[in-house]
């Protein structure tokens, strides 16, 4: 059953994005910040964690999990530290997912060479 | 002769009309279907990693980073793009399209060296994501310890 939630909010989210592209001719990269911004705002209105505890990998997957990874992390590290927190909590909660991005990223480039287009 | 030209006109008029909705309905149907796809995977590395024990932050670390390797790999060996001009939105706003993002400039631009290339045109595209997602999480974070 988690699958099948997983399938359709995450597809659901991605066709939010196609929509965006189609009718807007927003880029890529717009989407992208985009969607890490609103998930965080989400995220730090409390929105967006019952859709992760419903959709789990549906809702961690897409980008706007990843906005929502760093407001959980800012307010975890707020309530332990307090104000500072503001300041090192999105960094710590995202650290490992854009340490792997610049690791495997790296790698490949050293690995793979450009292919024709 | 001029009616067959007059209805080639109207054709086409109609077909312009038609034409745009129904091709952002099939790229609709492609990103979801894709998009589905790309989280149950995550899903299934999530429900694995889950029986092995880790902890519910642990497997939420490891599924983004094993799905960031793929992506990578996938990038390097050039079926990525290949994905995305197929998929659209589906292959870009999972977490695979940010590590894509990535690894697709660190590959391309290695040719214009390692510190000038590789090393200024890695977050090209990643690089705002991680701006204004940070900068949103302090603004976040200050509200929070405010309003708490």
């Amino acid at each position: 059953m988690d699958y099948l939630y997983a399938f359709l909010v995450g597809g659901g989210i991605c066709v939010i994005g196609q929509i965006l592209i189609d009718k807007t001719k927003m880029t890529s990269a717009r989407i992208l910040v985009l969607f890490v911004v609103v998930g965080c705002i989400l995220g730090g209105l409390g929105i967006y964690q019952p859709l992760v505890d419903f959709a789990g990998a549906g809702a961690t997957v897409p980008l706007p999990g990843f906005g929502n990874t760093l407001a959980k992390g800012v307010m975890y590290e707020v309530d332990q530290n307090g104000l500072i927190g503001a300041l090192t909590g999105g960094f710590k909660a995202s650290a490992a997912g854009i340490t792997s991005a610049i690791v495997f990223a790296f790698l490949a480039a050293l690995v793979f060479n450009p292919k024709e287009k | 002769m001029e009616s067959s030209a007059k209805n080639k006109e109207l054709y086409q008029d109609m077909v312009k009309k038609a034409s745009p909705n129904s091709h952002i309905f099939k790229n609709c149907i492609k990103a979801f279907v894709v998009g589905g796809i790309i989280c149950c995977i995550g899903q299934f590395i999530t429900n694995y990693l889950k029986e092995l024990g880790l902890t519910q932050n642990d497997t939420g670390i490891y599924t983004s980073s094993v799905l960031i390797f793929i992506a990578a790999l996938m990038t390097g060996l050039g079926l990525y793009g290949k994905l995305g001009k197929f998929a659209g939105a589906g292959s870009i706003v999972p977490i695979t399209g940010f590590s894509n993002s990535v690894a697709s400039p660190a590959i391309e631009f290695k040719k214009e060296g390692f510190v000038t290339g590789l090393g200024a045109k890695i977050f090209i595209v990643a690089g705002p994501v991680i701006l204004y997602g940070i900068l949103t999480s302090v603004i976040v974070g200050i509200i929070y310890y405010f309003l708490k």
